[in-house]
């Protein structure tokens, strides 16, 4: 059952198709694969296929075999190029991993800025090469640990966060000019990038020269997929801008969106639609920076990816390796950029949280192995492996540390970095990477007939894709037609439960006491002045990244400023449909 | 059709809702009537809900670890109200250790990741007869 074929390559007159070999090749390259579809069907004949479907998990459909005759028309130029060139098909590096590896950079955070603290340290000192932190849902949010919708959720998704007090510990001890820092935040994300640049200043840091770092702030996919929006969507688009604005005068070095595929395909959607929606989120960006007034050359270099790494090998590669190619045209074609930083698509990579099993725990080691090798193979500049245990808690400091040596063996021992590409020019792979292009021009086409991504978002245009895959994928494993280890096949009837990170609702309290001495010891006039400020600024067109700064160092929580802000944007519900 | 009219809630700030969406298909499908709640409902909002639809049974869908804080207080919430025969179960991630002190708390069973939705609709048809 193919969920969604992709689109057929545009057929070019055969005198205009550029092609490496000669007529008198294609000829012989044609006869030698009639030869092999009559011997496969003799094969078969004699042993049928033994299953009813070789599709991707995506349920992709996947060629028996892809010749030379088939990928002839591919241009191993404009279409696959060298690496460091456009269309960057090949990877963005001239020199690729041997100018440096991909940045190990493991996704962590948990109860207090203190426990989050000793974490971090903790996976430095093994090895790891930059932070990335995960924040509790209420700061996602916007919410105050106090809050009543806080009852419950207090450290127990990430780390609590409510004021630049909380950040000062977070970044303790480390300094903010040697690490770089991602910080999975979105609705909130100026909010959180001023306390980061807030503490750097603290540190005596040149913030203009030495912070670096990636903000998520990519608020399209919170509508589409994770839902962790605040704002309606046209004000959430103005927040991104003024950061876009004040981050190229000010953090040169800062990546201020890392545009998301991951939640997409958490959420159930294909592995084309992953790649579609996130570049077409990525246009929209582009669109709302060019409307604001900013020059696409400013900004566009700064706009990052992150994508998920799922089960199925050569899809994944092949999805990676389009990001880029699709990434170059659209930003030259569509936009007319004219640095070759513009065009080029830099991603993190997560490998598949939701591929993980709660049955036979120990296997999910192999699955994330398998992930990240294609990651890898498909260029990832930075990379998170997930911990065995993922899928029933917060990790273990046991198996945070197997998830990174997974990472380490990929890039010491098994020898896959020491060459750039090398699945590029297989026949199989460049088809793959093919179908993934034209099938998200196809996306492109729909979604711009919708008047634009905020417009199809609206409409509910790619929830519903989503969700429509989801469920299909679901049904697939309740027939059977698809397979999960240890879930529907190859199950143990009685299983050793796992020890898990278990974070106590205690925790609660002591953060709660934190936040009040806080409100205490700051300001409370500056506190009243800088909101005050920044809601006025909100309603006017100033930028509101320099107020929500103000705000910070004054000890504003995340609460405060976020109310502020709900005052002047108002809040989005979407409707309840499944 | 009355005696068959489920809400599926997502109580607290978790955005995950593939699951709690999923298991309302299934169960629309199976001949439930299926009222979904939308993200991020207080235990008082899901109560509320569930008496005034008059729903036979409740299920929650909870990932971010917030269970044992807010599934008791809908319980309560619900005898309070008169309405205790409203089955409730939970669905989600939720840690072996924590489920004994649910059902004790009155959820009526809890499902794990992997379960199969055929599973869901036949402890359904089985506990409301």
């Amino acid at each position: 059952m193919a969920i969604k074929d992709p689109p057929k390559p545009v057929e070019i007159a055969d005198e205009k198709k550029p092609s490496v070999y000669t007529d008198e090749a294609l000829a012989i390259l044609s006869a030698a694969r009639e030869g092999w579809e009559t011997s496969a069907r003799q094969a078969f004949e004699k042993r049928p296929p033994w299953k009813g479907d070789f599709t991707t998990v995506s349920s992709m459909d996947v060629p028996h075999l892809v010749t030379a005759e088939q990928t002839a028309d591919i241009d191993p130029l404009r279409e696959i190029g060298v690496p460091g060139e456009f269309p960057f098909t090949r990877g963005i590096h001239p020199s690729g991993y041997r100018g440096r590896a991909w940045t190990m950079r493991q996704f962590a955070g948990f109860g207090t800025a203190t426990d989050t603290n000793e974490r971090f340290k903790y996976l430095l000192e093994h090895g790891q090469h930059g932070l990335s932190v995960a924040f509790h849902l209420p700061t996602l949010y916007g919410y105050d640990s106090d809050h009543e919708m806080a009852k419950g959720e207090v450290g127990k998704c990430g780390v609590a966060i409510d004021t630049l007090a909380d950040m000062e510990v977070l970044f303790d001890g480390i300094p903010l000019n040697e690490v770089t820092t991602s910080m999975t935040i979105n609705s909130t994300a100026p909010i959180l990038l001023a306390m980061y640049l807030a503490v750097a200043e603290q540190q005596g840091v040149d913030i203009r020269r030495d912070v670096s770092g990636t903000l998520q702030n990519d608020i399209l996919k919170e509508y589409i997929a994770q839902k962790e929006y605040i704002f309606p969507p046209r004000p959430s688009m103005r927040l991104i801008t003024d950061q876009f604005a004040f981050a190229s005068e000010h953090v040169p070095r800062w990546n201020t969106i890392s545009i998301s595929g991951y939640h997409i395909r958490e959420a159930g959607s294909t592995a084309l639609q992953e790649l579609a929606f996130t570049l077409r989120d990525g246009v929209e960006y582009v669109q709302y920076g060019i409307d604001a007034g900013l020059d696409v050359d400013d900004f566009a270099p700064r706009l990052s990816f992150f994508f998920n790494s799922h089960n199925d090998f050569f899809e994944e590669i092949a999805k990676f390796r389009a990001a880029r190619r699709v990434w170059a045209t659209v930003m030259r074609e569509r936009f007319d950029t004219q640095r070759p930083r513009s065009s080029m698509c830099r991603f993190h990579t997560q490998t598949a949280g939701c591929s993980l099993t709660a049955q036979q725990p120990y296997n999910n080691v192999v699955r994330t192995t398998v992930q990240a090798l294609a990651a890898v193979l498909g260029g990832t500049q930075s990379l998170h492996t997930n911990a065995l245990d993922e899928t029933l808690a917060l990790p273990t400091e046991e198996n945070a540390r197997i998830a990174l040596r997974t990472q380490q063996i990929l890039a010491h021992e098994s020898g896959v970095i020491n060459t750039i590409d090398p699945l590029g020019g297989s026949y199989f792979v460049e088809e793959m990477t093919r179908r993934m292009v034209d099938g998200t021009f196809e996306y492109f086409r729909q979604i711009d007939e919708l008047g634009g991504m905020v417009e199809a978002i609206e409409a509910g245009y790619p929830q519903r894709e989503i969700m429509d895959a989801a469920f299909r994928y679901q049904r697939a494993l309740e027939t059977g037609e698809k397979k999960m280890v240890g879930v529907n096949d190859f199950v143990l009837e009685e299983e050793e439960p796992l020890e898990t990170l278990y974070i106590s609702d205690d925790l609660a309290v002591e953060q709660v006491a934190q936040l009040s001495r806080t409100r205490e010891s700051r300001d409370a006039g500056a506190v009243g002045r800088t909101l005050d400020a920044l809601k006025k600024g909100a309603a006017a067109e100033e930028n509101t990244m320099p107020l929500i700064l103000d705000c910070v160092r004054a000890y504003c929580s995340v609460g405060e400023i976020s109310d502020a802000l709900r005052d002047v944007y108002g809040a989005y519900e979407e409707p309840a449909v499944f | 059709m009355a005696g068959r009219r489920i809400l599926i809630a997502k109580p607290g700030l978790d955005g995950h809702d593939r699951g709690a969406k999923i298991v309302a298909r299934a169960l629309r499908d199976a001949g439930f009537e299926v009222i979904y709640s939308g993200l991020r409902q207080t235990p008082q909002m899901v109560a509320a809900a569930a008496v005034q639809e008059d729903v036979k049974a409740v299920g929650l869908s909870i990932l971010s670890g917030a269970h044992n804080a807010l599934l008791p207080e809908i319980t309560q919430l619900l005898a309070e109200q008169g309405a205790d025969d409203i089955l409730v179960f939970a669905g989600g991630i939720i840690p072996d250790q924590d489920i004994e002190t649910l059902k004790e708390a009155g959820v009526d069973a809890v499902f794990l990741p992997g379960t199969n939705t055929q599973d869901i609709v036949d402890y359904l048809n089985d506990r409301l007869g």
